[in-house]
């Protein structure tokens, strides 16, 4: 059978890649386990705001928010993130991260305003062509425009290069002069490529140096900025809050904004740049707000704003306007954080405890042997044997994803496989029961094979795109936890599809041929004659009554002919007439009885 | 076993035997009612013990312990009267770190006592302090709205491919009806939700949905073109779909309940692995459940928001009244079963004289 040759060049391909890789590479030939089944590291934090200001518990909040968000998107599994105490941060990470994880966790994250020099897609670009983003929306309020998609901009207006070369060696005036471009700092902003998650991740290194210029990327990478040195501090910050515009009649506008508002140095400093960008051609009349090394908005300014009260507005929702403001918060008081332990900590399920539910969880797998041998005979071998290649499969995947991705197996993971047990055997059940409901009809075992699955195809298909879809949604939805559960869920239903359609049909279709199962050994699982099918066509005209009694095969019995004992049937013609015609007979004998 | 099983399963598949568990809707409408109010008066009397990862609690450390056994603060934490299960791990080479629900002073200084006594080590060395919850309410959050947007997912995947709203309507109710009994459980048995606890319910939602598509897919093979015959209505075809799909549902229930059921009873109760248990728990009443529901709630919820419709209630009436009009008044009871074909019969199957003499036979 091809496809079996298939499924075993597959697993055998699974197992040289994972072995070669812990031969060249750092793969293992055991799955990475998550911080409840094999411990981690332990990094205590104290979070400080600067200017000993009082922590507050939304700040410790927003910090935890930061902190998992640099987690997550380093791709570290089922990092565990809590407060401890009044003022602490727990972060545990599962097993032993590097240094640059516990680097990202570490880190403060700040906030700060710089001044746009120049915009560009996100991509790598072999001669920047600054994209301009002439928008220009005339707002009453002293507003400022986000623009920050200029990806959309086909428009190239490269304004920026010419005026830098020349002013390569020349030191710049202000925070705008084009003269903070110099050629290494443009050699890096054609290079960087935002389209990369891993330039994404945010971090204290992205914040550059505050007196100089930086490249850096769009939080959602569809854009990459060069920036000039800091104008604003967030700490000069007092505070953001969203809303809906105020119209200058005193109603409510229908657009959402966020309103910023600084301390006396923040109010002059940012009286300062907004009288001088104002009058800057785009895109440098942009304000870069950078939150942890990203820019989080970059709006335009159209106003001097002299009073100290920003309105950023723009194409936000309410949830839109609701995250800036709340970035800019954290950012009005930004917290660095005092590493005060770093441990090393054992599973948090104990690991005796572990070993004994396991041996539990493996005395069930015997028991569900035992049930399908009872229960199927021959067939429970095929059962068996189906959820050992599952069990293989689904152990080289777990295995090849945590060396290649970084996965790590927690306890809501084995949930998910002790569950997928069910799942998979089930798809057995459902087709064996429609092989034997075809039995039944009387057909040969090939040809109830074939019937049997064309029609079990479609439930085991239906039902699994049910669960895949269930795991799917909560995968790209949900965090933590519920992720990992979520990915070993799709990953256990793949992989019951690829074993009910690369190795069970096929081994069936294979045993098929064999007299054993052919000719329904009793012990085979498939006997017609157990299933209740009284006749079977067995080819070169002939018929075989599976394993009615010599005498009944004279004297055939109609479907239903038993009727004696199920005495409310409703009788068929044949029925009634089989009946008198054995009535007939019984007097004809007891009359023969008679005469003799 | 398997023998007088499959002479069972074929007397249900053939219709010989049949259980009438469409018929008997009403009753199995009221068992389920009954639960699902039960559990949530349970509910909310009760409430649900939400554990240290959602609530935080307590934290304690031992240092300088002479061996990191964890099973010593086990005990010890079982000692105290109405703590729940810790969660205990060692920090460093020789710290141990005990975390429990939130605990009342007294029971705080009883067990500070107790694990001094455990570690053999000096009752003011032990330090306890509180935790916050590591699971925090965006993770609620977002499993939330990822929860909804599955549900209006799935009710759209199933109405296109049972091409039958109504199907995905009971699915969803029986799936609703398994969540529920299963957290009612709990706040019943009121074992502390821990995220392994919110995992097996979520796992609960896909099995109770997968349950219930295997045996809608049987029902809908079995109702295919039921209104253009006259013998048959709705309810008894999908009635006989249950019946003929019963032993899957037994067969299915027990294999998947088997290594769950193993580590509940086995592990949790014999072998103490008490920190499996509340996954164990979950997944055991939830898979119950769910072929409970697949079975008894989710096919007679179908048939009866069938019978609303106009189309098969005429249907209905076509069908009683045809067999009322047939010819064999004394019957009670159709048997609704699968075409059985008939058995070849050679030339006796022929018309034949009838033979003149009597006493000799053809």
């Amino acid at each position: 059978m091809r496809t079996l040759v298939t499924l075993s060049v597959l697993v055998t391909g699974l197992m040289a890649v994972l072995l070669a890789g812990t031969r060249w590479s750092d793969a293992t030939i055991t799955p990475g386990l998550a911080l409840d089944l094999e411990g981690g590291t332990e990094i205590i934090l104290h979070p400080v705001a600067e200017g000993g200001q009082q922590v507050t518990p939304d700040a410790i909040k927003e910090a935890i928010d930061i902190i998992r968000s640099r987690v997550d998107a380093s791709g570290v599994a089922e990092a565990e993130i809590t407060s401890q105490g009044r003022d602490n941060i727990v972060v545990a990470l599962p097993g032993e991260p590097d240094e640059a994880t516990l680097a990202l966790v570490r880190e403060s994250a700040q906030m700060v305003f710089r001044p746009v020099l120049v915009v560009a897609a996100p991509t790598p670009t072999a001669s920047a062509t600054p994209t301009a983003t002439p928008t220009a929306t005339p707002t009453a309020a002293p507003a400022a425009d986000p623009t920050a998609a200029p990806a959309a901009d086909a428009t190239a207006t490269p304004t920026a290069e010419p005026a830098a070369s020349p002013a390569a060696d020349v030191t710049p005036t202000d925070p705008s002069d084009l003269a903070w471009l110099t050629d290494a700092l443009l050699a890096e902003f054609e290079a960087l490529d935002c389209t990369d998650p891993a330039n994404l991740s945010g971090g204290a290194a992205r914040m550059g140096d505050p007196a100089k210029a930086i490249v850096t990327c769009d939080e959602s990478g569809t854009a990459k900025y060069a920036l000039g040195p800091v104008e604003v501090r967030g700490d000069m910050m007092t505070g953001a809050s969203s809303g809906l515009e105020s119209l200058p009649g005193g109603g409510l506008g229908t657009k959402w904004i966020t309103t910023v508002s600084f301390d006396g140095a923040g109010t002059v400093a940012f009286r300062d740049a907004t009288t001088r960008l104002k009058d800057l051609e785009s895109p440098r009349d942009q304000f870069g707000i950078v939150l942890d090394g990203l820019v989080v908005s970059a709006p335009q300014v159209h106003e001097i704003i002299p009073t100290g009260e920003a309105i950023i507005s723009g194409t936000f929702t309410r949830d839109t306007a609701a995250t800036l403001a709340r970035q800019l918060n954290f950012g009005a008081l930004p917290l660095t954080f005092d590493v005060q332990s770093e441990a090393q900590i054992s599973a948090t399920l104990g690991s005796e405890q572990l070993q004994r539910g396991m041996l539990a969880g493996l005395i069930g797998l015997i028991l569900v042997g035992v049930y399908s041998l009872a229960q199927y005979r021959a067939l429970g071998l095929v059962t068996i044997m189906s959820l050992i290649t599952a069990a293989v499969l689904a152990y080289l995947a777990i295995t090849t994803l945590s060396w290649l991705q970084g996965y790590r197996l927690s306890l809501p993971g084995v949930a998910a496989l002790i569950v997928a047990i069910g799942i998979t055997a089930d798809s057995f059940i459902v087709y064996f029961e429609r092989i034997k409901d075809e039995l039944r009809e009387g057909r040969t075992l090939t040809a109830a094979i074939d019937q049997g699955w064309a029609r079990a195809q479609r439930t085991i298909l239906a039902s699994d795109a049910v669960s895949f879809l269930a795991a799917v949604v909560l995968y790209f939805l949900a965090v933590g936890g519920v992720r990992g559960f979520a990915f070993t869920l799709g990953l256990t239903t793949l992989i019951d599809l690829l074993v009910v359609f690369m190795f069970t049909h096929p081994v069936m279709v294979l045993i098929s041929r064999h007299r054993f199962f052919a000719d329904g050994h009793p012990f085979s699982g498939l006997d017609p004659g157990l299933l209740g099918a009284r006749s079977r066509y067995v080819g070169r005209g002939r018929v075989a009554t599976a394993t009615e009694p010599a005498d009944r095969r004279r004297e055939p019995m109609p479907a239903a002919a038993d009727a004696g004992q199920i005495g409310t049937e409703r009788l068929t013609i044949a029925e009634r007439k089989a009946a008198q015609r054995r009535a007939a007979e019984a007097d004809q004998a007891r009359i023969e009885g008679e005469d003799a | 076993m398997a023998s007088r099983m499959g002479q069972w399963g074929n007397d249900l598949y053939t219709g010989r035997r049949s259980y009438d568990i469409v018929g008997h809707r009403k009753r199995w409408f009221v068992v389920a009612a009954a639960l699902v109010l039960l559990s949530s008066a349970l509910l909310i009397s009760r409430g649900l013990n939400l554990g240290i990862a959602f609530r935080g609690g307590s934290e304690f450390t031992v240092p300088s312990v002479t061996t990191t056994d964890q099973q010593p603060a086990l005990d010890a934490v079982a000692s105290i009267e109405g703590a729940e299960p810790p969660r205990v791990s060692v920090v460093g080479t020789d710290t141990i770190r005990v975390q429990t629900s939130s605990l009342t002073d007294v029971q705080t200084s009883s067990l500070k006592q107790a694990l001094a006594t455990a570690y053999g080590v000096d009752v003011v060395d032990v330090d306890s302090s509180f935790v916050g919850p590591q699971w925090g309410q965006d993770v609620t959050s977002k499993a939330l709205r990822a929860l909804v947007i599955f549900l209006v997912l799935v009710s759209l995947v199933l109405t296109v491919y049972f091409r039958d709203w109504r199907m995905a309507a009971a699915g969803l109710v029986a799936l609703v009806h398994d969540v529920i009994l299963t957290v009612g459980v709990y706040a019943a048995v009121g074992w502390e939700v821990t995220p392994a606890t919110v995992i097996g319910f979520l796992t609960i939602l896909g099995y109770s949905l997968y349950d219930t598509v295997v045996v809608f897919d049987k029902v809908r093979e079995n109702v295919r073109g039921v209104v253009k015959q006259k013998r048959f209505t709705y309810s008894e075809m999908a009635n006989l779909a249950l019946n003929q799909t019963l032993v899957r549902s037994i067969n299915t229930s027990i294999v998947a309940v088997l290594p769950v059921a193993a580590i509940l009873f086995i592990g949790a109760f014999l072998l103490g692995a008490g920190t499996l248990r509340d996954i164990a728990l979950a997944l055991f009443v939830g898979i119950l459940v769910g072929t409970f529901s697949s079975v008894f709630l989710a096919t007679p919820l179908l048939t009866w928001m069938k019978d609303q419709d106009e189309e098969f209630a005429a249907h209905n009436a076509t069908v009683l009244a045809a067999r009322a009009a047939a010819p064999q008044g004394q019957e009670s009871r159709v048997r609704v079963g699968a075409l059985v074909p008939g058995e070849h019969l050679g030339n006796r199957a022929q018309p034949r004289r009838p033979s003149r003499t009597p006493g000799r036979r053809p």
